[in-house]
Protein backbone atom coordinates (compact mmCIF):
# COMPACT_ATOMS: atom_id res chain seq x y z
CA UNK A 1 0.00 0.00 0.00
CA UNK A 2 3.00 2.35 -0.20
CA UNK A 3 3.30 5.06 -2.83
CA UNK A 4 -0.43 5.83 -2.97
CA UNK A 5 -1.35 9.49 -3.44
CA UNK A 6 -4.12 10.97 -1.33
CA UNK A 7 -6.27 13.78 -2.69
CA UNK A 8 -9.00 15.67 -0.89
CA UNK A 9 -10.72 17.83 -3.51
CA UNK A 10 -13.03 20.64 -2.41
CA UNK A 11 -15.52 20.43 -5.28
CA UNK A 12 -17.21 17.72 -7.33
CA UNK A 13 -15.66 19.22 -10.49
CA UNK A 14 -12.16 18.88 -9.03
CA UNK A 15 -12.88 15.29 -8.01
CA UNK A 16 -14.13 14.47 -11.53
CA UNK A 17 -11.00 16.02 -13.09
CA UNK A 18 -8.78 14.07 -10.71
CA UNK A 19 -10.60 10.87 -11.68
CA UNK A 20 -10.13 11.63 -15.39
CA UNK A 21 -6.47 12.58 -14.94
CA UNK A 22 -5.77 9.30 -13.16
CA UNK A 23 -7.25 7.35 -16.07
CA UNK A 24 -8.65 4.41 -14.13
CA UNK A 25 -5.87 4.17 -11.53
CA UNK A 26 -7.80 6.24 -8.95
CA UNK A 27 -10.44 5.13 -6.48
CA UNK A 28 -13.03 7.28 -4.78
CA UNK A 29 -13.24 6.98 -1.01
CA UNK A 30 -16.07 7.91 1.35
CA UNK A 31 -15.66 6.10 4.69
CA UNK A 32 -13.09 3.67 3.30
CA UNK A 33 -14.57 0.71 5.22
CA UNK A 34 -14.74 -1.33 2.03
CA UNK A 35 -11.97 0.33 0.01
CA UNK A 36 -9.23 0.25 2.66
CA UNK A 37 -9.97 -3.40 3.46
CA UNK A 38 -9.68 -4.20 -0.26
CA UNK A 39 -6.43 -2.22 -0.59
CA UNK A 40 -4.97 -4.01 2.38
CA UNK A 41 -5.93 -7.39 0.95
CA UNK A 42 -4.43 -6.46 -2.43
CA UNK A 43 -7.78 -6.66 -4.26
CA UNK A 44 -7.72 -2.90 -4.95
CA UNK A 45 -4.42 -1.31 -6.03
CA UNK A 46 -5.16 2.35 -6.74
CA UNK A 47 -2.34 4.82 -7.37
CA UNK A 48 -4.56 7.66 -6.14
CA UNK A 49 -7.24 7.72 -3.45
CA UNK A 50 -9.73 10.58 -3.83
CA UNK A 51 -11.41 11.40 -0.53
CA UNK A 52 -14.95 12.69 -1.08
CA UNK A 53 -15.66 13.82 2.48
CA UNK A 54 -14.22 17.31 2.04
CA UNK A 55 -16.69 18.21 -0.72
CA UNK A 56 -19.69 20.25 0.46
CA UNK A 57 -22.86 18.39 -0.50
CA UNK A 58 -21.23 14.96 -0.22
CA UNK A 59 -21.63 15.03 3.58
CA UNK A 60 -24.71 16.11 5.45
CA UNK A 61 -28.49 16.04 5.22
CA UNK A 62 -30.81 18.81 4.03
CA UNK A 63 -34.53 19.22 3.43
CA UNK A 64 -35.67 19.88 -0.13
CA UNK A 65 -39.12 19.83 -1.67
CA UNK A 66 -40.62 18.05 1.33
CA UNK A 67 -38.04 15.25 1.05
CA UNK A 68 -34.38 14.94 2.01
CA UNK A 69 -31.12 15.25 0.12
CA UNK A 70 -28.53 13.04 1.83
CA UNK A 71 -24.87 13.46 0.90
CA UNK A 72 -23.49 10.17 -0.47
CA UNK A 73 -20.52 10.17 1.95
CA UNK A 74 -22.48 10.95 5.14
CA UNK A 75 -21.57 8.33 7.78
CA UNK A 76 -24.19 6.02 9.28
CA UNK A 77 -23.77 7.46 12.77
CA UNK A 78 -24.75 10.92 11.48
CA UNK A 79 -27.81 9.48 9.70
CA UNK A 80 -28.91 7.73 12.90
CA UNK A 81 -28.64 10.97 14.89
CA UNK A 82 -30.85 12.92 12.46
CA UNK A 83 -34.24 12.71 14.15
CA UNK A 84 -36.32 14.02 11.23
CA UNK A 85 -34.74 11.64 8.71
CA UNK A 86 -35.15 8.73 11.12
CA UNK A 87 -38.80 9.61 11.74
CA UNK A 88 -39.51 9.82 8.00
CA UNK A 89 -37.56 6.74 6.87
CA UNK A 90 -37.06 4.44 9.87
CA UNK A 91 -36.46 1.43 7.61
CA UNK A 92 -33.58 3.04 5.71
CA UNK A 93 -32.00 4.23 8.93
CA UNK A 94 -32.31 0.87 10.68
CA UNK A 95 -30.69 -0.73 7.63
CA UNK A 96 -27.87 1.83 7.50
CA UNK A 97 -27.25 1.48 11.23
CA UNK A 98 -26.95 -2.32 10.95
CA UNK A 99 -23.72 -1.87 8.98
CA UNK A 100 -20.76 -3.01 11.09
CA UNK A 101 -19.83 -1.80 14.57
CA UNK A 102 -19.95 1.58 16.31
CA UNK A 103 -16.50 2.22 14.82
CA UNK A 104 -17.63 1.32 11.29
CA UNK A 105 -20.74 3.51 11.76
CA UNK A 106 -18.45 6.47 12.35
CA UNK A 107 -17.30 6.16 8.72
CA UNK A 108 -19.48 3.89 6.56
CA UNK A 109 -21.72 5.74 4.07
CA UNK A 110 -24.79 4.90 1.97
CA UNK A 111 -22.85 5.88 -1.18
CA UNK A 112 -20.06 3.44 -0.35
CA UNK A 113 -22.52 0.69 0.55
CA UNK A 114 -24.28 1.09 -2.81
CA UNK A 115 -21.19 1.63 -5.01
CA UNK A 116 -19.22 -1.24 -3.47
CA UNK A 117 -22.01 -3.19 -5.16
CA UNK A 118 -22.21 -6.16 -2.83
CA UNK A 119 -25.52 -7.99 -3.32
CA UNK A 120 -25.65 -8.24 0.49
CA UNK A 121 -25.24 -4.48 1.14
CA UNK A 122 -27.67 -3.81 3.97
CA UNK A 123 -28.86 -0.30 3.18
CA UNK A 124 -29.59 -0.95 -0.50
CA UNK A 125 -32.85 -2.99 -0.32
CA UNK A 126 -34.20 -0.33 2.07
CA UNK A 127 -33.16 2.52 -0.27
CA UNK A 128 -34.82 0.69 -3.17
CA UNK A 129 -38.02 0.18 -1.18
CA UNK A 130 -38.03 3.86 -0.22
CA UNK A 131 -37.89 4.90 -3.89
CA UNK A 132 -34.65 6.83 -3.42
CA UNK A 133 -32.94 8.37 -6.46
CA UNK A 134 -29.18 8.87 -6.96
CA UNK A 135 -27.87 12.27 -8.03
CA UNK A 136 -24.78 11.61 -10.15
CA UNK A 137 -22.20 13.98 -11.65
CA UNK A 138 -19.56 13.41 -14.29
CA UNK A 139 -17.68 15.30 -16.99
CA UNK A 140 -20.85 15.36 -19.11
CA UNK A 141 -22.91 17.00 -16.36
CA UNK A 142 -25.55 15.70 -13.98
CA UNK A 143 -27.92 12.75 -14.23
CA UNK A 144 -30.29 10.84 -12.00
CA UNK A 145 -30.69 7.10 -11.54
CA UNK A 146 -33.02 5.17 -9.22
CA UNK A 147 -31.06 3.15 -6.64
CA UNK A 148 -32.24 -0.17 -8.10
CA UNK A 149 -30.50 0.66 -11.41
CA UNK A 150 -27.06 1.28 -9.91
CA UNK A 151 -25.75 -2.22 -9.13
CA UNK A 152 -25.17 -4.22 -12.32
CA UNK A 153 -23.33 -7.23 -10.86
CA UNK A 154 -21.16 -8.13 -7.88
CA UNK A 155 -18.70 -5.22 -7.52
CA UNK A 156 -20.08 -3.51 -10.65
CA UNK A 157 -22.16 -0.35 -11.03
CA UNK A 158 -23.78 1.67 -13.81
CA UNK A 159 -21.55 4.64 -12.99
CA UNK A 160 -18.87 5.51 -15.55
CA UNK A 161 -15.25 5.52 -14.26
CA UNK A 162 -15.32 9.33 -14.09
CA UNK A 163 -18.75 9.68 -12.48
CA UNK A 164 -19.45 10.40 -8.82
CA UNK A 165 -22.54 9.65 -6.79
CA UNK A 166 -23.07 13.01 -5.10
CA UNK A 167 -26.24 12.52 -3.07
CA UNK A 168 -29.45 10.58 -2.57
CA UNK A 169 -32.87 12.19 -2.99
CA UNK A 170 -35.49 10.79 -0.64
CA UNK A 171 -39.01 11.52 -1.88
CA UNK A 172 -41.46 13.59 0.17
CA UNK A 173 -43.16 11.11 2.44
CA UNK A 174 -46.89 10.57 1.96
CA UNK A 175 -49.21 10.71 4.99
CA UNK A 176 -49.71 7.25 6.54
CA UNK A 177 -46.64 5.73 4.97
CA UNK A 178 -43.58 4.10 6.42
CA UNK A 179 -40.85 1.53 5.82
CA UNK A 180 -38.91 -1.28 7.49
CA UNK A 181 -35.81 -3.41 6.90
CA UNK A 182 -34.99 -6.86 8.27
CA UNK A 183 -31.91 -8.95 7.75
CA UNK A 184 -31.09 -12.54 8.63
CA UNK A 185 -27.68 -13.23 10.14
CA UNK A 186 -26.72 -16.04 12.52
CA UNK A 187 -25.82 -13.50 15.24
CA UNK A 188 -27.10 -10.03 16.10
CA UNK A 189 -24.06 -7.89 15.14
CA UNK A 190 -21.03 -7.75 12.87
CA UNK A 191 -22.00 -10.15 10.11
CA UNK A 192 -22.95 -10.10 6.43
CA UNK A 193 -26.60 -10.53 5.51
CA UNK A 194 -27.64 -14.05 4.52
CA UNK A 195 -30.81 -12.34 3.29
CA UNK A 196 -32.12 -8.77 3.61
CA UNK A 197 -35.57 -7.34 2.84
CA UNK A 198 -36.80 -3.74 2.82
CA UNK A 199 -40.46 -2.74 2.38
CA UNK A 200 -42.18 0.66 2.20
CA UNK A 201 -45.97 1.05 2.21
CA UNK A 202 -48.57 3.81 1.99
CA UNK A 203 -52.09 3.43 3.39
CA UNK A 204 -55.36 5.27 2.89
CA UNK A 205 -57.50 6.49 5.79
CA UNK A 206 -59.15 3.08 6.19
CA UNK A 207 -55.85 1.19 6.26
CA UNK A 208 -55.94 -0.11 2.69
CA UNK A 209 -52.53 -0.25 1.00
CA UNK A 210 -52.27 2.32 -1.81
CA UNK A 211 -48.62 1.84 -2.74
CA UNK A 212 -45.81 -0.55 -1.79
CA UNK A 213 -42.24 -1.26 -2.82
CA UNK A 214 -40.13 -4.27 -1.90
CA UNK A 215 -36.32 -4.51 -2.14
CA UNK A 216 -34.34 -7.69 -1.42
CA UNK A 217 -30.65 -8.39 -0.89
CA UNK A 218 -28.20 -11.32 -0.92
CA UNK A 219 -30.49 -13.49 -3.06
CA UNK A 220 -29.20 -12.58 -6.54
CA UNK A 221 -26.03 -11.09 -8.14
CA UNK A 222 -27.41 -7.64 -7.28
CA UNK A 223 -29.93 -6.22 -4.85
CA UNK A 224 -33.38 -6.27 -6.46
CA UNK A 225 -36.60 -4.30 -6.69
CA UNK A 226 -39.49 -6.82 -6.72
CA UNK A 227 -42.32 -4.90 -8.35
CA UNK A 228 -44.76 -7.83 -8.26
CA UNK A 229 -44.29 -8.13 -4.50
CA UNK A 230 -45.23 -4.49 -3.97
CA UNK A 231 -48.19 -4.86 -6.36
CA UNK A 232 -49.44 -7.85 -4.35
CA UNK A 233 -50.10 -5.58 -1.38
CA UNK A 234 -51.82 -2.72 -3.21
CA UNK A 235 -55.58 -2.69 -2.59
CA UNK A 236 -55.28 -5.10 0.34
CA UNK A 237 -55.47 -4.70 4.09
CA UNK A 238 -52.45 -6.97 4.48
CA UNK A 239 -54.63 -10.07 4.73
CA UNK A 240 -53.12 -13.54 4.44
CA UNK A 241 -53.97 -13.86 0.76
CA UNK A 242 -52.13 -10.64 -0.12
CA UNK A 243 -49.17 -11.60 2.03
CA UNK A 244 -49.03 -15.03 0.41
CA UNK A 245 -48.92 -13.33 -3.00
CA UNK A 246 -46.11 -11.09 -1.77
CA UNK A 247 -44.18 -14.12 -0.53
CA UNK A 248 -44.63 -15.93 -3.84
CA UNK A 249 -43.48 -12.87 -5.81
CA UNK A 250 -40.36 -12.53 -3.65
CA UNK A 251 -39.54 -16.24 -3.96
CA UNK A 252 -39.96 -16.04 -7.74
CA UNK A 253 -37.49 -13.13 -7.93
CA UNK A 254 -34.76 -14.87 -5.91
CA UNK A 255 -31.79 -16.31 -7.81
CA UNK A 256 -29.46 -17.04 -4.91
CA UNK A 257 -26.28 -19.06 -4.74
CA UNK A 258 -25.70 -21.79 -2.19
CA UNK A 259 -22.69 -21.18 0.01
CA UNK A 260 -21.48 -21.75 3.57
CA UNK A 261 -23.83 -18.98 4.69
CA UNK A 262 -26.98 -20.66 3.40
CA UNK A 263 -28.40 -22.84 0.64
CA UNK A 264 -30.32 -21.33 -2.26
CA UNK A 265 -33.52 -22.96 -0.99
CA UNK A 266 -33.05 -21.58 2.53
CA UNK A 267 -32.30 -18.08 1.26
CA UNK A 268 -35.38 -18.08 -0.95
CA UNK A 269 -37.62 -19.17 1.92
CA UNK A 270 -36.13 -16.64 4.34
CA UNK A 271 -36.41 -13.80 1.80
CA UNK A 272 -40.17 -14.27 1.53
CA UNK A 273 -40.61 -14.57 5.29
CA UNK A 274 -38.53 -11.42 5.94
CA UNK A 275 -40.42 -9.47 3.26
CA UNK A 276 -43.75 -10.46 4.83
CA UNK A 277 -42.57 -9.45 8.32
CA UNK A 278 -41.05 -6.18 7.09
CA UNK A 279 -44.32 -5.36 5.29
CA UNK A 280 -46.27 -5.82 8.52
CA UNK A 281 -43.81 -3.68 10.49
CA UNK A 282 -44.00 -0.94 7.83
CA UNK A 283 -47.82 -1.16 7.95
CA UNK A 284 -47.85 -0.83 11.76
CA UNK A 285 -45.49 2.14 11.57
CA UNK A 286 -47.59 3.78 8.85
CA UNK A 287 -50.79 3.48 10.87
CA UNK A 288 -49.20 4.50 14.19
CA UNK B 1 4.30 13.51 -3.53
CA UNK B 2 2.89 10.35 -2.02
CA UNK B 3 3.75 11.53 1.51
CA UNK B 4 2.84 14.98 2.76
CA UNK B 5 3.06 16.81 6.07
CA UNK B 6 -0.05 16.21 8.17
CA UNK B 7 -0.89 18.53 11.05
CA UNK B 8 -3.32 17.34 13.69
CA UNK B 9 -4.01 17.51 17.42
CA UNK B 10 -3.34 14.31 19.33
CA UNK B 11 -4.46 14.17 22.97
CA UNK B 12 -4.53 17.96 23.05
CA UNK B 13 -1.01 18.43 21.65
CA UNK B 14 -0.35 19.78 18.16
CA UNK B 15 1.59 17.20 16.11
CA UNK B 16 3.11 16.99 12.62
CA UNK B 17 4.02 13.86 10.75
CA UNK B 18 4.54 12.56 7.22
CA UNK B 19 1.55 10.65 5.90
CA UNK B 20 0.59 9.11 2.56
CA UNK B 21 -2.43 7.49 0.91
CA UNK B 22 -0.92 4.08 1.50
CA UNK B 23 -0.64 4.51 5.24
CA UNK B 24 -3.31 4.09 7.89
CA UNK B 25 -3.78 6.49 10.77
CA UNK B 26 -2.85 3.52 13.00
CA UNK B 27 0.53 3.17 11.24
CA UNK B 28 1.12 6.92 11.62
CA UNK B 29 0.25 6.88 15.33
CA UNK B 30 2.44 3.87 16.04
CA UNK B 31 5.37 4.37 13.63
CA UNK B 32 5.62 8.15 13.15
CA UNK B 33 4.35 9.41 16.52
CA UNK B 34 5.51 6.40 18.56
CA UNK B 35 2.12 6.14 20.26
CA UNK B 36 2.02 2.36 20.41
CA UNK B 37 -0.95 2.03 22.78
CA UNK B 38 -3.39 1.57 19.89
CA UNK B 39 -2.98 -2.00 18.64
CA UNK B 40 -3.39 -3.70 15.30
CA UNK B 41 -5.31 -6.94 15.71
CA UNK B 42 -6.67 -7.35 12.21
CA UNK B 43 -6.15 -4.25 10.09
CA UNK B 44 -9.60 -4.72 8.57
CA UNK B 45 -12.06 -3.12 10.97
CA UNK B 46 -13.13 -6.34 12.66
CA UNK B 47 -11.44 -6.35 16.07
CA UNK B 48 -11.51 -2.76 17.39
CA UNK B 49 -8.04 -2.97 19.01
CA UNK B 50 -7.11 0.20 17.08
CA UNK B 51 -10.12 2.25 18.26
CA UNK B 52 -9.47 5.99 18.60
CA UNK B 53 -11.75 9.02 18.79
CA UNK B 54 -11.55 11.49 15.89
CA UNK B 55 -13.43 14.79 16.27
CA UNK B 56 -15.63 13.10 18.86
CA UNK B 57 -16.39 9.98 16.78
CA UNK B 58 -15.15 6.49 17.54
CA UNK B 59 -13.35 4.99 14.52
CA UNK B 60 -10.92 2.20 13.69
CA UNK B 61 -7.53 3.85 13.13
CA UNK B 62 -6.69 0.97 10.78
CA UNK B 63 -9.56 2.03 8.48
CA UNK B 64 -8.63 5.69 8.20
CA UNK B 65 -5.79 7.04 6.08
CA UNK B 66 -3.03 9.01 7.80
CA UNK B 67 -3.50 12.17 5.65
CA UNK B 68 -7.20 12.23 6.59
CA UNK B 69 -6.05 13.31 10.05
CA UNK B 70 -5.21 16.81 8.73
CA UNK B 71 -6.81 19.38 11.04
CA UNK B 72 -8.51 16.71 13.15
CA UNK B 73 -8.66 16.29 16.91
CA UNK B 74 -7.57 12.75 17.81
CA UNK B 75 -7.87 11.05 21.19
CA UNK B 76 -5.86 7.88 21.89
CA UNK B 77 -5.37 5.67 24.91
CA UNK B 78 -2.20 7.63 25.79
CA UNK B 79 -4.40 10.62 26.67
CA UNK B 80 -6.97 8.81 28.80
CA UNK B 81 -5.29 9.05 32.21
CA UNK B 82 -4.71 12.46 33.75
CA UNK B 83 -0.99 12.19 34.48
CA UNK B 84 -0.70 9.42 37.04
CA UNK B 85 -4.44 9.59 37.88
CA UNK B 86 -6.18 6.78 36.08
CA UNK B 87 -9.49 7.48 34.32
CA UNK B 88 -12.44 5.85 36.15
CA UNK B 89 -12.70 3.36 33.26
CA UNK B 90 -9.08 2.31 33.71
CA UNK B 91 -9.59 2.06 37.45
CA UNK B 92 -12.68 -0.15 37.08
CA UNK B 93 -11.01 -2.37 34.45
CA UNK B 94 -8.33 -3.08 37.08
CA UNK B 95 -10.88 -3.54 39.90
CA UNK B 96 -12.88 -6.04 37.85
CA UNK B 97 -9.83 -7.75 36.33
CA UNK B 98 -11.43 -6.93 32.97
CA UNK B 99 -8.24 -7.80 31.12
CA UNK B 100 -5.84 -10.67 30.81
CA UNK B 101 -3.35 -10.28 27.96
CA UNK B 102 -4.40 -6.64 27.55
CA UNK B 103 -4.20 -6.50 23.76
CA UNK B 104 -7.83 -5.47 23.37
CA UNK B 105 -7.81 -3.13 26.36
CA UNK B 106 -6.74 0.21 24.78
CA UNK B 107 -9.42 -0.18 22.12
CA UNK B 108 -12.07 -1.21 24.63
CA UNK B 109 -11.22 1.73 26.88
CA UNK B 110 -11.47 4.24 24.04
CA UNK B 111 -14.71 2.69 22.78
CA UNK B 112 -16.13 2.80 26.32
CA UNK B 113 -15.02 6.41 26.72
CA UNK B 114 -16.79 7.35 23.49
CA UNK B 115 -19.95 5.70 24.84
CA UNK B 116 -19.86 7.40 28.23
CA UNK B 117 -19.04 10.77 26.63
CA UNK B 118 -22.42 10.68 24.92
CA UNK B 119 -24.44 8.42 27.22
CA UNK B 120 -23.48 8.71 30.90
CA UNK B 121 -26.09 6.17 32.02
CA UNK B 122 -26.16 3.29 29.52
CA UNK B 123 -28.05 0.05 30.08
CA UNK B 124 -26.14 -3.22 29.98
CA UNK B 125 -27.68 -3.93 26.57
CA UNK B 126 -26.51 -0.56 25.27
CA UNK B 127 -22.98 -1.28 26.52
CA UNK B 128 -22.94 -4.69 24.86
CA UNK B 129 -24.15 -3.38 21.48
CA UNK B 130 -21.84 -0.37 21.55
CA UNK B 131 -18.83 -2.63 22.22
CA UNK B 132 -19.80 -5.29 19.67
CA UNK B 133 -16.93 -4.20 17.41
CA UNK B 134 -14.29 -4.80 20.09
CA UNK B 135 -13.09 -8.38 20.25
CA UNK B 136 -11.56 -9.85 23.39
CA UNK B 137 -10.23 -13.38 23.18
CA UNK B 138 -9.43 -13.68 26.91
CA UNK B 139 -12.05 -12.35 29.30
CA UNK B 140 -15.40 -13.49 27.96
CA UNK B 141 -16.62 -9.85 28.03
CA UNK B 142 -18.67 -10.04 31.24
CA UNK B 143 -16.06 -8.37 33.43
CA UNK B 144 -15.57 -5.69 30.80
CA UNK B 145 -19.28 -4.88 30.74
CA UNK B 146 -19.39 -4.73 34.54
CA UNK B 147 -16.34 -2.46 34.63
CA UNK B 148 -17.94 -0.06 32.14
CA UNK B 149 -21.22 0.01 34.09
CA UNK B 150 -19.37 0.78 37.34
CA UNK B 151 -17.15 3.41 35.69
CA UNK B 152 -20.31 5.06 34.35
CA UNK B 153 -21.67 5.17 37.91
CA UNK B 154 -18.37 6.61 39.18
CA UNK B 155 -18.41 9.32 36.51
CA UNK B 156 -22.03 10.22 37.31
CA UNK B 157 -21.06 10.73 40.95
CA UNK B 158 -18.07 12.87 40.00
CA UNK B 159 -20.19 15.33 38.09
CA UNK B 160 -23.84 15.09 39.04
CA UNK B 161 -26.15 15.93 36.19
C1 LIG C 1 -16.01 -4.62 10.24
C2 LIG C 1 -16.91 -4.34 9.06
C3 LIG C 1 -18.25 -4.70 9.15
C4 LIG C 1 -19.11 -4.45 8.07
N1 LIG C 1 -20.42 -4.81 8.19
C5 LIG C 1 -21.27 -4.58 7.17
C6 LIG C 1 -22.66 -4.91 7.29
O1 LIG C 1 -23.12 -5.40 8.33
N2 LIG C 1 -23.47 -4.65 6.23
C7 LIG C 1 -23.02 -4.09 5.08
O2 LIG C 1 -23.80 -3.88 4.17
N3 LIG C 1 -21.71 -3.76 4.94
C8 LIG C 1 -20.83 -3.99 5.95
N4 LIG C 1 -19.50 -3.64 5.82
C9 LIG C 1 -19.02 -3.08 4.57
C10 LIG C 1 -18.94 -1.52 4.52
O3 LIG C 1 -18.78 -1.00 5.83
C11 LIG C 1 -20.19 -0.90 3.91
O4 LIG C 1 -20.38 -1.38 2.60
C12 LIG C 1 -20.11 0.64 3.89
O5 LIG C 1 -21.38 1.19 3.71
C13 LIG C 1 -19.18 1.19 2.84
O6 LIG C 1 -19.20 2.60 2.90
P1 LIG C 1 -17.87 3.46 2.88
O7 LIG C 1 -18.28 4.88 2.91
O8 LIG C 1 -16.93 3.03 3.92
O9 LIG C 1 -17.31 3.06 1.44
P2 LIG C 1 -15.85 3.15 0.79
O10 LIG C 1 -15.01 2.03 1.26
O11 LIG C 1 -15.33 4.53 0.93
O12 LIG C 1 -16.25 2.92 -0.73
C14 LIG C 1 -16.78 1.68 -1.19
C15 LIG C 1 -16.76 1.64 -2.71
O13 LIG C 1 -17.66 2.61 -3.27
C16 LIG C 1 -16.99 3.57 -4.03
N5 LIG C 1 -17.59 4.85 -3.69
C17 LIG C 1 -17.74 5.34 -2.42
N6 LIG C 1 -18.42 6.49 -2.44
C18 LIG C 1 -18.72 6.74 -3.75
C19 LIG C 1 -19.41 7.81 -4.41
N7 LIG C 1 -19.96 8.81 -3.72
N8 LIG C 1 -19.53 7.77 -5.76
C20 LIG C 1 -18.99 6.71 -6.45
N9 LIG C 1 -18.33 5.68 -5.88
C21 LIG C 1 -18.18 5.70 -4.54
C22 LIG C 1 -15.53 3.45 -3.67
O14 LIG C 1 -14.68 3.80 -4.74
C23 LIG C 1 -15.42 1.97 -3.31
O15 LIG C 1 -15.28 1.21 -4.47
C24 LIG C 1 -18.61 -3.86 6.89
C25 LIG C 1 -17.26 -3.47 6.82
C26 LIG C 1 -16.42 -3.70 7.90
C27 LIG C 1 -14.98 -3.28 7.82
S1 LIG D 1 -6.85 -3.46 13.89
FE1 LIG D 1 -8.36 -2.02 13.40
S2 LIG D 1 -10.14 -3.12 13.78
FE2 LIG D 1 -8.63 -4.64 14.07
S1 LIG E 1 -7.56 -9.34 27.41
FE1 LIG E 1 -6.64 -10.58 25.89
S2 LIG E 1 -7.83 -10.06 24.13
FE2 LIG E 1 -8.86 -9.04 25.70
Amino acid sequence: MSGVDYLSPGTVADAVSALRAAGGSARLMAGGTDLLVQMRGGRAKPKVVIDLKGIPGLSGIRLEGGGFIVGAATPGAVLGEHEALKAAWPGVIEAANLIGSTQVQGRASLGGNLCNASPAADSVPALIAAGVVCLIEGPGGKRELPVEKVQTGPGKTALAVDEILVAFRFPAKAAQSSDAYLRMIPRTEMDIAVVGAGVSVSLDASGVCTAARVGIGAVAPTTLLVEAAGAALVGSEFDDAALAKLEAAVAAACRPISDKRGTAEYRTKVASVLARRAALIARDRASA
Amino acid sequence: MSRTVVKATVNGEPVEFLGGGGQSLLDALRDELRLTGSKEGCGTGDCGACSVIVDGRLVCACLMLAPEAEGKRIETIEGLADGSNLHPLQHQFLEHAALQCGFCTPGLLMASKALLDRNPDPTETEVRYWLAGNMCRCTGYDKIVRAVMDAAADLRQEKPR
